[in-house]
C-alpha cells in the first residue's frame, strides 16, 4: 500500500486538465502501454505567448496521474521558457512528495512537457540521444545519467525509482553503476587543482576575472569596480558609480568579490577597498 | 462504509468460531506445551486434537502434520529438506507461476549450484505437463508444482503428476496454500511426499501454517531448536494460533459444499456481469479449470493500481497484476508466463471471494466498476485510439 499525500489523492480522484487541446501548439507524447506508464500532453499559447490552455492524457497509476495533472496546474499560466524550466522535483514538491517508486511519475510529466515544448519549437524529432542501456524499459545512457546528475542519484536502486532502468531483468545493473561513477568522477574533475601563480599570472588572472565576471555583474547594478594595485595577496580595488555609495558594499566586496577570487585565483586573497 | 471484500487469495476474515476457539489460550491458558506440569500439559493435548482436524481435512495421519509460522516456512521446510535429503542430486524441478515462497528460494537455489527447470504454462495457465514429463532425469531431487494458482485460479493436475512420479526417487513437494479449504484435498489418496498449508487463507489466523510429511519420506528440519513437532520443528508453539488453524479446518470442511456451489455462483455471476458489460475485458485463466472463488479479468488500455485504488473509494478490496502493484517494476510473473501481453497485464484485476460474500456485494460491484473503468479509459490515450479503430 502506498503513502500518497493528500495532494496525489486529490490530484488522482479529481484531476484537473484532463483531455486534449484543440488545436495545439505544442503535443508531448511519452511512454507506452508496455512501459505501463504513457502520456500525452498538449498544449495553446495566447497571444503574449503564455500557456493558456494544457491538457493531459494519461495511462498509468495514480502517481502517473496526479502527476500529469500537477503538470498542467503547474504550467498553465507560464512562458514556455519558465515552463521548460519545471523539473521533475518540482512536480514532487508541488503534490507534497511521491514515494520514492514512483519519482519516475514525476519523469514521466517532465518528459511529455519537454517533448511539447520541442514539438512547439519545431525541432526535429529528438531522436534517441544515446545508447539503450536497459532493455527492458529502452532507457538510455543520456538519459540515465542526466537523471543522476539533476538528482543527485546515488544508487542503481535511485535509478530505476526514477527512470525505471534496471527494474526488469537486471542484466544491465553493471552499466548503470558504470554511469553512476562516471557522473560522480566527472564532478571532482571540475574543481580546477590549484597550482602556486607567479605574481604576475596572479595578477592576470585578477584582472581577467574582473573583467570577465565581476565588473559586468555590477555594472548591471549601474557600480562598477576598479582593480589599484595588488599587494602580494591584498588586492586594492575602488568601487565606483553606485557601488561607491551602497550601504551593501561591504557586504558585495567580501561576500562577491573576495569570493570570488578567492575561488577562481588563489584561496588566500584578501580585497580591500581603497577609497 | 462498509469493505466488500474480494481478496480472499491474499487473506481471509477471521471465523469468529475461530477467534472464541483461540481467546481462552491467550488469556487463561497459557501454558507451553512442552512443560512437565499438567497446566502446560493440559495445552499439549488440545494442539494434539488440532492437528488431528487438519489431518482430517487432507486426509493424512496426524503424525505426519507439522505445525509452522506459515506457509512461506512450509515451503522452505519442504524444498531444503527434500534438497538435503538427496545431496548428491543436483536438479530441482518447479513450475514458472509459483508463488515467490517457491520461486524465490529456487532462484537461490539455481545461484548456487543447482540445475532448474521451470515448467511453462500456455496463455490459459494450464501447466506443461510433457515438458514437465521430459525434463525428468536421474538427477532430479525434487518437483514442487502448487496445487492451485494464487493469481489465475487455475489448478494443477497434482494426482495425474503424483502418479507419474510414484516409486521414482523424486520428492513430489506442492504448495497447496490456495487449495486447501477451497475444494477436498486428500494426500493419501492422491500419493504426495510434501504439502504447504497456510492458516490464514481459510478464515484461520495469520501466523500459522502446515506442513505434511508423508510417513517414510526423508526429512531434516528447517527450524532447528527444540525437541517441538517431535523434533522436526523447533521453538514454543503458537498455541493459539495452531489452535485457531485446527477450528478453522474443522469449519473449512463444513464450507467445501458451499465454496463449491454458491460461491462458484456468486463468482460465475461476478465475472459474467463485469465482462458483458465492460467492452474490451479479457479474463486470464482457463475457465472450467480454476478455483471456484477466483475471477482474474483484464481491462484494457487502464492501469491496475488506479483502477484499485477507485474502487478502495468505494471499499471494494482487490488487487492486481500490474507491475505499480508489483513492488517491483514488472507486472505479474504470473500473468506474462501465460504471455498475456503487457498491455493487458498493466490492467488485470483479481477477485477472490469466500463464503462471506453476497449476491448484494457482487452486484454492488457490477454496478460500480463499470463507470470507474469508463472514467480511467476517458483519460487514457489510447481509449480513443482503439475505439476509433473498433469503427
Amino acid at each position: 500500500m502506498w503513502e500518497y499525500t493528500d495532494k496525489v489523492k486529490e490530484h488522482f480522484l479529481n484531476p484537473r486538465n484532463v483531455g486534449e487541446v484543440v488545436d495545439p501548439d505544442g503535443v508531448g507524447e511519452v511512454g507506452s502501454m508496455a512501459c505501463g506508464d504513457a502520456l500525452k500532453l498538449t498544449f495553446k499559447l495566447d497571444e503574449n505567448k503564455k500557456i493558456k490552455e494544457a491538457k493531459f492524457q494519461t495511462f498509468g497509476c495514480a502517481s502517473a496521474i496526479a502527476s500529469s495533472s500537477a503538470m498542467t496546474e503547474m504550467m498553465i499560466g507560464k512562458t514556455i521558457e519558465e515552463a521548460e524550466k519545471i523539473t521533475n522535483d518540482d512536480i514532487a514538491d508541488y503534490l507534497g512528495g511521491l514515494p520514492k517508486e514512483k519519482m519516475h511519475c514525476s519523469v514521466l510529466g517532465r518528459d511529455a512537457l519537454e517533448k511539447a515544448i520541442y514539438c512547439y519549437r519545431g525541432d526535429p524529432e529528438k531522436k534517441i540521444d544515446g545508447n539503450i542501456v536497459c532493455e527492458c524499459f529502452g532507457v538510455t545512457d543520456k538519459e540515465i545519467e542526466r537523471a543522476v546528475t539533476e538528482n543527485q542519484l546515488r544508487t542503481i536502486e535511485d535509478v530505476t525509482n526514477y527512470v525505471k532502468a534496471g527494474g526488469g531483468c537486471e542484466n544491465c545493473h553493471e552499466n548503470i553503476q558504470q554511469i553512476i561513477d562516471n557522473v560522480y568522477n566527472k564532478v571532482t574533475q571540475i574543481i580546477p587543482v590549484k597550482k602556486e601563480l607567479t605574481n604576475i599570472q596572479k595578477i592576470r588572472l585578477i584582472e581577467e576575472t574582473l573583467e570577465r565576471e565581476i565588473k559586468p555583474a555590477l555594472q548591471k547594478d549601474g557600480g562598477n569596480i576598479e582593480l589599484i594595485d595588488v599587494d602580494g595577496d591584498r588586492v586594492l580595488v575602488k568601487l565606483i558609480g553606485t557601488c561607491a555609495t551602497c550601504k551593501a558594499s561591504q557586504l558585495t566586496l567580501k561576500n562577491y568579490v573576495e569570493a570570488r577570487l578567492k575561488e577562481m585565483v588563489a584561496p588566500g586573497l584578501v580585497v580591500e577597498e581603497v577609497k | 462504509m462498509d469493505v466488500v471484500y474480494m481478496d480472499n487469495n491474499a487473506t481471509t476474515k477471521l471465523d469468529p468460531l475461530v477467534l472464541d476457539a483461540m481467546l481462552p489460550y491467550l488469556k487463561e491458558l497459557y501454558g507451553n506445551a512442552s512443560s512437565m506440569h499438567s497446566f502446560g500439559g493440559a495445552v499439549g493435548r488440545e494442539i494434539s486434537a488440532a492437528r488431528e482436524k487438519l489431518a482430517s481435512l487432507i486426509n493424512a495421519a496426524p503424525g505426519e502434520i507439522i505445525f509452522t509460522s506459515c506457509g512461506t516456512e512450509s515451503d522452505s521446510t519442504a524444498i531444503n529438506a527434500a534438497i538435503r535429503s538427496n545431496p548428491n542430486k543436483k536438479h530441482i524441478i518447479t513450475s514458472r507461476v509459483e508463488h515467490p515462497a517457491i520461486k524465490n528460494l529456487y532462484e537461490y537455489y539455481a545461484k548456487n549450484g543447482y540445475r532448474v527447470t521451470w515448467v511453462p504454462v500456455d496463455k490459459e495457465g494450464v501447466l506443461d505437463l510433457d515438458y514437465l514429463y521430459r525434463h525428468l532425469t536421474e538427477d532430479t531431487a525434487l518437483v514442487s508444482i502448487m496445487w492451485a494458482n494464487n493469481e489465475s485460479g487455475v489448478i494443477f493436475p497434482i494426482e495425474e503428476i503424483a502418479e507419474k512420479l510414484r516409486n521414482q526417487d523424486i520428492v513430489f513437494h506442492t504448495d497447496a496454500v490456495q487449495a486447501v479449504g477451497k475444494f477436498p484435498v486428500d494426500v493419501k489418496a492422491t500419493g504426495l511426499d510434501m504439502m504447504s498449508v497456510s492458516g490464514h487463507k481459510l478464515h484461520g489466523p495469520k501466523g500459522v501454517g502446515a506442513l505434511y510429511v508423508r510417513k517414510g519420506t526423508r526429512f531434516s528440519p528447517f527450524m532447528i531448536g527444540g525437541h517441538q513437532e517431535r523434533g522436526r520443528r523447533g521453538g514454543t508453539e503458537n498455541v493459539a494460533s495452531i489452535i485457531g488453524l485446527g477450528k478453522a479446518c474443522e469449519l473449512a470442511m463444513a464450507n467445501l459444499k458451499d465454496m463449491d456451489t454458491r460461491v462458484r455462483g456468486l463468482r460465475d455471476r461476478l465475472e459474467d456481469g463485469l465482462m458483458k458489460n465492460i467492452p474490451n475485458s479479457l479474463l486470464n485463466g482457463k475457465k472450467d479449470a480454476r478455483l471456484s472463488n477466483t475471477s482474474n479479468i483484464s481491462f484494457e488500455y487502464v492501469e491496475g493500481e488506479a483502477i484499485l485504488l477507485m474502487m478502495d473509494q468505494l471499499g471494494i478490496c482487490a488487487s492486481s497484476g500490474s507491475a505499480c502493484t508489483s513492488g517491483s517494476l514488472e507486472p505479474s510473473h504470473v500473468l506474462r508466463a501465460m504471455g498475456v501481453p503487457f498491455t493487458a497485464a498493466h490492467g488485470s484485476i483479481r477477485f477472490s471471494l469466500s463464503t462471506y460474500n453476497t449476491e448484494k456485494e457482487v452486484d454492488f460491484v457490477i454496478e460500480n466498476l463499470p463507470p470507474i473503468i469508463e472514467r480511467l479509459r476517458e483519460m487514457s490515450p489510447f481509449w480513443k485510439a482503439a475505439a476509433c479503430k473498433l469503427q
